[in-house]
Parts: structure tokens; sequence; C-alpha cells
């Protein structure tokens, strides 16, 4: 049985799943009880799992994710929802100094797997900070993984397997995706592994890598110059950010030699730069064309009446397609 | 406030029993705790030593704190859990972490930091704080699964600004998690006096807040602590909510080996008074001598003892494996991600090969 569901009543199943199958695992975070989170990613679980499974905490993100580590250190698996990422920043000493430092500093005695679930990014119209798109800030911790889902197949499959990992995952929901689309999700469980993209489309003359709301934004801009110009393209959603999938990334440019590269994120410093630079290591002399980089400013994510310019979207990704094509 | 949060005392500085102690401490109980607090002072001492001599990194010194960390770590059972600062090895060590593993810490090693199995020590926090938040969940974990264990958690009066401070109170308070908040009130953060740090006159009266129980003892009593610790674990297990100790005691010494607190007070004045007066050990010798159950033999005995423990303890530091730049990769993840493991290679290969560090 597969039923049509939004990303974020998928991600609802996933935590279902696991809160029916591990009696280890909890969710705790601010409105996720009677009120489902603020996003209702939690409806319906704490009428069917109670308030010792599924816990409206105070509203305090390094009390949240410092107690969760607590609850792992001793035996539970906490899946903590964060309301928006640009509230994350209180909690964020736990994360760097403690989350995913346990298992180093007890070399193994202690380690504390946890879900740290948080929608990201812009595109709502949503308040200022509600916007916010600083995976790369995650990417940079060693210690925890970085996940970003783009459909709602993969976000079920991809936050199962998130808890199910016996390491901390930062598992960013894009916001703008939570209500997109539907799409078939298999009922019960299923995973979608950690540390592999997904090949979107396939081509042969340019590569697309994208993550979370810029997948669709490069798929069409892929469809786009291929009916406009007759170039196709390998668009790559890279799902986990780390660890990355080189194998598919490094295959895709060794064959097309040409790659554009989408995020929402601010350019310096961003995911970006650090797959560049891994294509400069492993796929520098496959290369045709400089690298292109769409992404967000380097400037704060600015209020919704400019946050339409400030997200690549698909004329911009075309250009950058058209300059890498035309170098 | 002091009015209602007063400093409570068992043994006076002179060493006399202010309350009956029989069926709470016997003894031996009190006997137990002169020896940890020995060892732990001559540990204390030669760890400064050997900071000085290179033989170790910079150390936090916790003399004049013995009663209030043994105090309390004997107040544990077998399963609990304990969460201490860079400045409570005492604490852990009478709790069951072994020196040579304290000595390894200071000495810049990482395997310093795990805890014997059969123990929930956790290791050294050293950001300020971020220990309590875990404390509560560690504690609020073994409540949900059923289980009597409760958490002890350390902490300085500086700690006490901080968020992590009331936001770790305030869950354990909002779940009745079985946790004790112990802060060791030694009047200074570094340099920063207790006045400057809070307008309240008392740390206990905090608890008022998140309406737990708050409790102020006189951090230099061992017998003191030793009671409020365990009454306060007690109500905990019961499922009657979290305490907050404020145990009032003094460091003698630097905040670290890389501190002189001559800048910031009368050290040699108040370092002469405190420990003429009030020390912790000394006060616990007198009155053990005054029941008759110690005296001299015993007491060059037990030092002999505990300086052959701790050198023992600085012989194996000495003698540990060296660090291995290959350790450095593991443990950062359950199963190393590739760029973890291409960069051990990498950083192997510089070991192993010594000429690849030579330029072509």
């Amino acid at each position: 049985m597969a039923d049509k569901l939004t990303m974020v009543q998928a991600i609802q199943q996933a935590m279902k799943v696991k809160l029916q199958e591990d009696d280890r695992v909890i969710l705790m975070g601010e409105d996720i009880g009677v009120n489902g989170g603020v996003f209702r990613a939690t409806d319906g679980l704490l009428a069917e799992f109670g308030e010792q499974r599924v816990i409206d905490t105070p509203l305090a993100e390094s009390g949240i994710i410092g107690t969760a580590v607590g609850m792992a250190l001793n035996g539970l698996i906490p899946v903590v929802e964060i309301q928006f990422l640009g509230f994350i920043y209180p909690g964020f000493e736990q994360v760097v100094s403690h989350v995913s430092r346990i298992r180093m500093r007890t070399q193994g005695r202690y380690h504390a797997p946890m879900v740290i679930r948080t929608p990201y990014g812009a595109g709502i119209r949503g308040p200022e900070l509600h916007s916010e798109s600083v995976e790369s800030i995650f990417v940079h911790i060693p210690g925890v993984k970085v996940v970003v889902p783009s459909t709602p197949y993969d976000a079920k499959g991809l936050l199962i397997s998130a808890i199910e990992d016996p390491d901390p995952v930062i598992f960013l929901e894009p916001t703008k995706m939570y209500r997109a689309e539907k799409q078939e999700v298999p009922e019960g469980k299923y995973t979608v592994p950690l540390g592999q993209a997904r090949m979107v489309r396939e081509g042969e003359d340019v590569t697309v890598l994208a993550w979370g709301t810029m997948v669709p934004v490069a798929l069409q801009a892929a469809r786009k110059m291929e009916q406009e110009r007759g170039w196709s393209a390998d668009v790559i959603d890279l799902r986990t950010l780390y660890p990355f999938d080189r194998e598919t990334i490094r295959q895709s440019v060794e064959k097309t030699g040409r790659v554009v590269i989408v995020h929402e994120a601010h350019r310096t410093g961003g995911v970006g730069a650090e797959l560049i630079s891994f294509i400069n290591d492993e796929a520098l002399f496959y290369l045709k064309a400089p690298i292109a980089r769409i992404t967000g400013y380097d400037v704060p994510v600015p209020q919704f009446s400019l946050e339409d310019a400030y997200m690549p979207d698909v004329d911009r990704v075309s250009r950058g397609i058209v300059d890498t094509m035309q170098y | 406030m002091e009015k209602l949060f007063p400093i409570e005392q068992v043994l006076s500085p002179e060493g006399e029993l202010k309350k009956e102690i029989d069926s709470v401490i016997s003894g031996e109980k009190a006997v137990a705790m002169y020896k940890w607090m020995v060892i732990n002072r001559i540990f204390d001492r030669k760890s400064v030593t050997l900071q000085r001599q290179g033989r170790i990194g910079t150390y936090a010194p916790f003399e004049g704190q013995e009663a209030a960390q043994v105090g309390s770590a004997l107040a544990l059972q077998e399963n609990d859990w304990l969460f201490p600062t860079y400045r409570d090895h005492a604490a852990m060590m009478t709790y069951g972490q072994s020196m040579t593993q304290v000595l390894l810490y200071w000495k810049g090693r990482i395997e310093g930091c795990v805890p014997p199995e059969d123990k929930h020590i956790l290791p050294p926090y050293v950001p300020i704080a971020t220990q309590i938040p875990h404390a509560a969940g560690a504690a609020w974990a073994s409540r949900m699964k059923g289980e009597d264990a409760a958490a002890l958690v350390y902490f300085g009066d500086g700690a006490t600004s901080e968020g992590d401070f009331h936001e770790g109170l305030n869950f354990a308070s909002v779940y009745d998690a079985p946790v004790v908040f112990f802060c060791q009130n030694n009047g200074y953060a570094i340099s920063v006096p207790v006045t400057k740090q809070m307008k309240s006159k008392t740390i206990a009266q905090k608890a008022l807040a998140y309406d737990i129980e708050g409790v102020r003892v006189d951090g230099n009593d061992v017998f003191a602590v030793y009671m409020a610790t365990r009454e306060a674990l007690e109500r905990a297990r019961k499922g009657e909510g979290p305490t907050l100790i404020e145990a009032v005691t003094y460091r003698y010494g630097a905040h670290t080996t890389a501190d002189d607190p001559r800048k910031y007070r009368e050290q040699e004045k108040e370092e002469k008074l405190r420990r003429e007066k009030y020390d912790p050990v000394d006060r616990l010798k007198r009155y053990l001598v005054a029941q008759g159950v110690w005296d001299d033999q015993k007491e060059a005995a037990l030092i002999k003892e505990a300086e052959e423990k701790v050198q023992k303890a600085v012989q194996e530091m000495e003698t540990f494996r060296p660090a291995s730049v290959a350790d450095m990769f593991e443990h950062i993840f359950a199963e190393k991600t590739w760029n973890i493991e291409q960069q051990q290679r990498e950083a192997v290969s510089m070991e192993e090969k010594p000429e690849e560090r030579e330029l072509a």
C-alpha cells in the first residue's frame, strides 16, 4: 500500500514507524504535543504514544538538545524538533561541544545517537529569521551527519535511517517542500541510506548538484535547457551533505566535464565550495569549464519582500548552465 | 535570604559534632572519608608539581574543596551518574575513576576521559554549565525506564550565571528528574568574586524559582555535605524531584596552573586564614583524633600509602603507550566516513614515512 503524502506527512510517518518499533525512541521539542508541531510534523503522535514518548518541552533550545544528550547517554534515542533552523543557535554549543564529541571523548564508551530535526530555508513568506539555510555550519562540525531530503519518499526513508544511525544526525527539512507536492509513500518501514545521492535526471552534457528546495529548481532549469538548447544534464540530489556521496558525483563529473552547483545558502563558505574542492581533487582533468555556483548571496536572508531575489531560481540556474556550456 | 538558607553545619571547624550522625555516618565511614580527602589532597599537590616540571599540561587544582567533593561523591550508589567539571577529579576518583586516567587527561590524552566499565562517570566538562542539562536528561531517562539511578552534577558559582544552569534546573523541575545539582561555591569564577557574579546572597535560594529543594551547606564540612547529598539523592529516587545544593567552600590555589590568584585577591592572607581555621581535612582529623580512632601513627601510614598510590599512578601515566596519530581518527563516528578514512591514511603515512614530509 502506498498513499500519496506530502513531505510533512511522510516525516510524521517515519517517526510513527520508529515510535512503534523501538521503545527507546522519544520525541521532544516545543509545541510538538497537543499542537503537533508548528508544521504538524508530529500530528497525532501524542495521542497515540502518550506524554512519556512525545514530550512538549520548555522553550529552550540548549535545554532541549542538552537534556537529549543526557537521555541518549542513558540509552534512549531522542528525536528532537527545533522549531526553525534560525532558532537553533542557543543549542549550538551543545551540538558542537557535546553531541558531536561524546563518542570521541569517551573513546566509544558513550555515544549520543539522536536526530535533530529542523525546518530550514526560505520561500514561504516567513517572518524574519525563519528562513535560514546554514547547513554548512553543521557540515563543518566533525562528529555529526547532515541530511536534507527533497521529496516525501526520501524524507521518510532518510529519517528512519537517521533515527537508526548510531551517530547524531542533523536533519534539515526544507520548509518550502513540506506541502509542495504529494508523492506515493509506502506504508510502514523502509529506509533510504544516508550518504547516497539520488540521480534525479540523467544526461550527458552537464552535472547539476543540488539539495532540498533547490532540487526542483535545478530540475526545471535542466528541462528548460534541454528543450531550448538541447543540452542534457545529470541532476543529482545530494540528500546527505556529510558525508556526501563522492562516487556518484565523481562518476557524473567524469562523464559530463561540466558542473553547476546550486544552493540556497550563502555563497562564501557554503557546501558548494567544499564540493568544488572535492571535484578539484578527484576529477580536475575531466573538467571542460570552471565550476559554476548559483547560490544565495552573502547577505542575511532578507525579509520576504526580497526572498525570491535572494533564492536561486530557474533563470539563475539556467544562466549558470549556459555560462558553463559556452565557456 | 541567608536566614532562609542558613549554612548547615554538622562538624564545627574545631571538629566538634553539632548534630547526631550515628544513624548516617559510622565511625568506619568517617575514617573512609578522611582517607579519601587525604589521598586526593596528596594527588592534587603532586599534580601541581608535575605541571611545574612540565610532566603534565595545565592543571586545575581543587585543594580546599576536598570535603565538598568527597562528601558528595560518597553519597552516590553504584548505578548513579556523575557529571563533573574540570575541577572535580577528587569526586571522580572517590566514585571510581582511576588516578592514572585523571593524570592522563591532564597530560593531554583523550584516553584519560574513559571511565571504568562499571561506573557512569562522564569526562570533565570544560564549557561552563553545559553538563547541567545532560544530568537532567540522564536522570529523566532513568525515571522513564523505571530505574532507581539518580544523577549528581557538579558546577561552580560562576556556572549559575549561564543559561544552561537555568535550563537544566527548569527542565529537571518540570519533569521531577532524579538529579542533584551540586554547586561548589568557592567564592571565585577565576578572578570574579561571587559578589560580582550575582546579586543573590546565596546560590541555594535560586531553587525557589524552580520550586525545588534548595540547601546550603558548609562545603568544608564533609559530614554536612554527605548528609545533604544523601538526603537529596533519596528524595530524587523517591520521585520527589531535584535538589540544588550550595556547598560553600574555598579553593586555596589558582583557578589553574596558568593563573595567578595574587592578582585578584589577598592570596597569602586569605589562604592562611582558611587553612588555619577552616581546612576541611584538618577539621575531620580533629574529630577523629578526639574520637580516639585516629593517631599520628595511622596518619603516617596513610600518607605513605597515599604517596605510593600517587607515585604508581604517575609511573603508569608516564609509561602509558605513546599517543598514536591513527587513534585521532577513531571514535568520531561508529563507522569512519570516507573523509575521515582518507585523512587518517594521509596522516598515518606522514608519520610512517618521514620522507613524505620532504619537499620534492
